[in-house]
């Protein structure tokens, strides 16, 4: 959910695009972090742990904690919170560790 | 007690208090900043130099509450929103209180409020006087409350009662 | 190949402080930064920073990072890379660094890192759940995103950053059941404790959190009581309703760097964790290479700037600038004061074992 009023900050609106996350259709502003857009649709679990298949969610913000790797317009590993949102991105879930190939 | 849960105790708050005479002389400052931590800006906020120079940064600072004219300056440039203005002398049964508000959205003039004490308990209510909000406050609002006198000590913090609030 | 008078690793208030004072004796400096913006945790902090009126105390941090920003960005003396994660610093003097899709080799005559600090984690069970954050993460997801991280919220932690992030969340018009902290006392300022207390949110000291409840996210808590031995107390068990855990245990600095570097390192409790063994110039073991910040030791952002103002003016003038010797010690004498009271006892007790 994006915070409309605030005492202290004004946020910014950016322009809105329009991107495809697991087959679906969805809307995030261009520029914010993949990450970001997901949690504002209310998508909190990113990945699946790759040895007990535990879900993962958005954790550190900062492209610290690798809790958050998504395969984005085909390319596996992407940090998705330090990663900006542009129009017509394809982001979906990876499965273990990812294929390093798939996106070339 | 403070450092177990946040509160000031009775005792705690004695030390922070003008005397009942200089209560009942008009609007005064009460600055609830009873730990030494490295904090200064009251002192170079105030016109009336009511606060005494820190002769060390984590003193906690000292005023000269005849020199306070209770203006409300200072409140909006504590760092800690500790800082509060009390007038008994508002009129025959309300008292004036003055409080840092950071929250949205800002409560209106003629607004009745719900009232806090320092647990955060609802007291009772009050009504809501005046709104300074300019460049100046830097988005910290003085909110002014007209309560009554009993709660006047108690009073901390204000909430609207708006539908969804 | 880069060369460079100083290099800066981190551009929070530390690096950019330093960049400043070292850009005004003459040095030329290059500041790597992960981060797409200058101004590090800076810009999430909507709170007036406490400190002295001298050193933006009374200013929010968020308006502190874009004084900062301002003036480095105008210094034609400082170049910045953002997006720039730095990668080792050799025996060569080579330091190298991560950039677009490339690598970037500067050989900088004095090097400062300032790379700030890593979020603690504690153990219990289903720590790992989506909706358990780190209180930096909930920070970047509401005050630079503009994104509310749920509707009601459980706060691990009433150090300073447990309870600020509290009341920043409040003010997002977020709900907070309550901050459970282990110690016996509130850890933070007591100020930050009561503003938060009068907003109606309970500070329950003495508890911990056992587990968090959910599958697939988090959908509750259970927290307990815990005694003299920091054990849990059976029979105390009580369940809460978030959305969200929010963890403040504490800051470790982020010295990998510095270990890389070989620098001698030390452990120390009262520092957050291990920390370079320096001098009184913030200078390490090995020559030239400087430290400010989170780096040397958790403390807060006001020290932040008075560190990397020293340590950009030591590394000038290590190096030949002009740096008059009464600057430097006006700065230390500012620490020492800042540092003087009895929330700064921690730091002195733990710079008295690194400083050489």
């Amino acid at each position: 959910m994006r915070i409309k009023n605030h005492p202290i900050i004004s946020f910014v609106e950016k322009k809105e695009v329009n991107f495809r996350f697991d087959g679906k259709n969805l809307r995030g502003q261009a520029g914010e972090p993949i990450a970001a857009a997901l949690h504002n649709a209310g998508i909190k679990v990113l990945r699946h742990s790759p040895r007990h298949n535990r879900p993962r969610g958005f954790f550190c913000a900062i492209g610290n904690c690798s809790s958050c790797l998504m395969v984005v317009d085909g390319k596996p590993n992407v940090k998705i919170c330090v990663t900006p949102l542009q129009e017509g991105m394809r982001v979906e879930y990876q499965e273990g560790k990812g294929d390093i190939d798939a996106g070339n | 007690m403070l450092k177990n849960n946040g509160v000031p105790s009775r005792e705690e708050l004695t030390e922070v208090k003008p005397s009942r005479e200089r209560l009942q002389q008009g609007p005064v400052v009460i600055v609830e900043c009873i730990q030494e931590i490295p904090c200064d800006p009251c002192y170079y906020a105030c016109p009336r130099g009511a606060f005494y120079p820190f002769s060390d940064i984590n003193s906690k600072p000292e005023i000269d509450y005849d020199k306070c004219n209770g203006c409300s300056i200072c409140i909006a440039n504590c760092p800690g929103l500790a800082v509060f203005v009390v007038d008994f002398t508002y009129s025959e049964e309300e008292g004036l209180l003055q409080i840092p508000y950071e929250l949205t959205p800002l409560p209106e003039k003629g607004e009745e409020v719900v009232t806090l004490n320092r647990s955060g308990e609802e007291i009772g209510t009050g009504r809501v006087v005046k709104v300074l909000n300019t460049k100046k406050q830097d988005r910290t609002a003085i909110v002014s409350v007209a309560v009554p006198k009993e709660i006047l000590m108690e009073a901390r913090h204000i909430k609207l009662r708006r539908e969804g609030q | 190949m880069l060369e460079t008078d100083l290099a800066i690793v981190g551009a929070g208030p530390a690096g950019l402080a330093a960049a400043l004072e070292a850009a005004n004796r003459g040095s030329n400096v290059i500041i790597l930064e992960r981060d797409e913006w200058l101004g590090g945790q800076l810009i999430k902090q909507t709170h007036q920073f406490f400190g002295s009126k001298n050193e933006f105390a009374g200013m929010r941090g968020v308006d502190i990072a874009s004084h900062f920003t301002e003036l480095v960005e105008q210094e034609k003396k400082i170049k910045v890379f953002k997006g720039a994660t730095a990668l080792g610093y050799y025996e060569d003097g080579v330091l190298t660094a991560a950039y677009k899709r490339g690598m970037l080799k500067i050989k900088p005559r004095t090097l400062l890192i300032a790379a700030g600090a890593l979020e603690k984690m504690i153990p219990f069970i289903n720590n790992d759940l989506p909706g358990v954050y780190g209180a930096g993460a909930v920070q970047t997801l509401m005050n630079v995103y503009g994104i509310a991280p749920g509707e009601r919220v459980l706060m691990v932690g009433a150090g300073n950053i447990g309870l600020i992030v509290s009341y920043q969340l409040m003010q997002a018009g977020i709900e907070v059941e309550a901050i459970i902290e282990a110690a016996p006392q509130v850890g933070g300022y007591w100020v930050h404790a009561s503003k938060i207390r009068r907003m109606g949110v309970p500070i329950k000291t003495r508890h911990t959190i056992l587990k968090a409840r959910g599958t697939r996210e988090v959908e509750g808590a259970q927290i307990c009581e815990i005694d003299e031995n920091w054990d849990p107390l059976p029979g105390t068990e009580k369940e809460v309703s978030v959305d969200t855990i929010c963890l403040a245990v504490g800051l470790s600095p982020m010295v990998e760097l510095l270990w890389q570097a070989g620098c001698q390192m030390q452990l120390s409790p009262h520092l957050g964790g291990y920390v370079p063994v320096r001098n009184g110039n913030l200078e390490t073991t090995v020559e030239g290479v400087f430290i400010a910040g989170d780096v040397a030791g958790i403390e807060e952002a006001t020290s932040a700037i008075l560190e990397g103002q020293l340590a950009g003016l030591a590394a000038a003038q290590k190096i030949g600038f002009e740096v008059e010797e009464e600057k430097i010690q006006s700065i230390k004498a500012n620490l020492k004061t800042l540092r003087a009271g009895p929330v700064g006892e921690h730091i002195r007790q733990g710079l008295a074992g690194v400083e050489r």
